[in-house]
């Protein structure tokens, strides 16, 4: 444990820990923490950014080829006309997100004027609708632009969620999105903890399971199986089909607050999105 | 594992060697029906992805790529002398372990009675 601890020391996230007036989510992460620290030794905390290459060293190599020739280059620089497209109205995205592009560290967030938990996605919505614009799809389609845009301006910022103590609006959905991730679902009966906790690390067939530990840096994600470049969402909706679970909606509260949990577990890792992987 | 009957058992499955498991209780329920064509037929099922799908998770003699999330299914008649218990384990898994990552295939329907016997009779011919 002494040893653990060192490590944490180390990683600079005690301190993030200490600091904290946000006792139990953070506790959360810190036992998540210890649970990958016991399971993968050796592998550094921030390899985890890396998903299941932190560990997939075959599955790394073909990931690091890809990597060359980023499949989700396209996608940044479509997202980045369209952040510098006006609106109709005149005005664009700069006058909704002052600090834009470099954002995705701070979602999703608690919004206490509207009660519930903002992501990334759904700001960019908002400020379209403010704006006079339609709506963009939340799974596919040119939404992913925006992100992978957002995403790449980000990286290096360390994802940055904070969950309000005091407000019970915002501690419900933390333990909400908690509540999902441990809940067991589906004809196959599987939680997202059974294969990214339990049993990261593992393979499934021949797919090395990820740790939810860095579970969201890279978003949005090009996958070869998509073609395309994709959201947060969409995989939630892949993973939950996989057990023949009924999806829910992108961008309905149990996704957003699912995210809103998955998110605070990699406080303190860098971000690294757009991602690429299988 | 059943300790109480796997002394006994165990000698029992040393005479059982083969697929000539028709005195068994759970063959006895399916009398009838061709021993060997079940366990072709099980083979099929625990291969195939939408219905056991074993190889996800399990080790198996011919199967491609598989996971390594549970234990290889080998000499199963060694380790389950009592086919009910391994007809009980993959009925419900989570009798025997309640944080299992196994699915529970009989007791959630992914595989139908008659489907789940025939699993049952191919890998306990592993
Ligand atoms: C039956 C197993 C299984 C379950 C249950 C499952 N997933 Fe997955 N998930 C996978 C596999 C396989 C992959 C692809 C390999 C990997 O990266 O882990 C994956 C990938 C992911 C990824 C992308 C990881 C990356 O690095 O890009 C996220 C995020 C994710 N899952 C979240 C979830 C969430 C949230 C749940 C629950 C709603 C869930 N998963 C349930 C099997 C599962
Ligand atoms: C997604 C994972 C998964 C799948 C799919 C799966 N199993 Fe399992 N199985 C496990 C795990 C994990 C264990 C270890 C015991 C436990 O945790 O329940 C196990 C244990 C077993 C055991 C006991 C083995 C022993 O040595 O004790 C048998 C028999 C078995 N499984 C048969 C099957 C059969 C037959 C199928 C397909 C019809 C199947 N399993 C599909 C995960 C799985």
């Amino acid at each position: 444990m002494n040893k653990l601890i060192l490590k944490l020391i180390l990683t600079g996230l005690l301190c993030t820990a200490i600091s904290s007036a946000y006792a139990s989510p953070e506790k959360d992460r810190e036992a998540l923490i210890k649970y990958v620290e016991v399971r993968f030794p050796g592998i550094a905390l921030e390899e985890f950014a890396n998903g299941a290459y932190a560990y997939d060293t075959v599955g790394r190599e073909s990931w690091e080829a890809i990597e060359e020739f980023p499949p989700y280059e396209i996608a940044v620089d479509d997202g980045q006309e369209m952040w510098e497209q006006p609106f109709a109205n005149g005005k664009s995205y700069k006058d909704c997100f002052a600090d834009g592009p470099v954002i995705a560290q701070n979602y999703p967030h608690w919004d206490k004027k509207q009660g519930m938990v903002i992501t990334l996605a759904l700001a960019l919505n908002q400020c379209r609708k403010a704006n006079g614009e339609k709506p963009l799809k939340y799974k596919k389609g040119s939404i992913n632009n925006m992100l992978s845009y957002i995403s790449f301006a980000s990286r290096g910022k360390k994802t940055n969620v904070v969950i309000p103590e005091a407000d019970a609006g915002a501690m419900a959905a933390y333990e909400d999105g908690k509540k999902f991730f441990y809940t067991r679902r589906g004809q196959l009966n599987f939680s997202c903890a059974t294969c990214h906790v339990q049993n990261a690390g593992n393979k499934i067939r021949s797919e090395t399971l990820s740790a939810a530990l860095g579970h969201t840096t890279h978003f949005p994600v090009y996958r070869s199986k998509w073609g395309a470049v994709g959201t947060l969402h969409r995989r939630f909706t892949g993973c939950n089909k996989q057990v023949r679970a009924k999806p829910f909606k992108a961008q309905g509260e149990e996704y957003r607050n699912l995210e809103y949990f998955l998110t605070y577990m990699s406080n303190g890792l860098e971000l690294n999105g757009p991602g690429a992987r299988k | 594992m059943n300790k109480k009957s796997k002394g006994l058992l165990s000698i029992a499955s040393a005479l059982l060697i083969g697929v000539s498991l028709s005195s068994s209780a759970v063959l006895a329920a399916e009398s009838g029906s061709n021993a060997s064509s079940n366990i072709e037929e099980g083979k099929k099922l625990s291969f195939s992805r939408p219905k056991g799908n074993c190889l996800a998770c399990h080790m198996i003699k011919d199967g491609a790529s598989p996971g390594n999330i549970a234990p290889p299914l080998i000499v199963m008649k060694a380790r389950f002398p009592d086919k009910k218990v391994l007809k009980d384990q993959i009925w419900d898994a989570s009798k025997r372990n309640p944080d299992t990552s196994m699915p529970l295939f009989g007791r959630y329907e992914i595989l139908t009675e008659a489907e789940l016997d025939k699993v049952v009779d191919y890998i306990y011919s592993l």
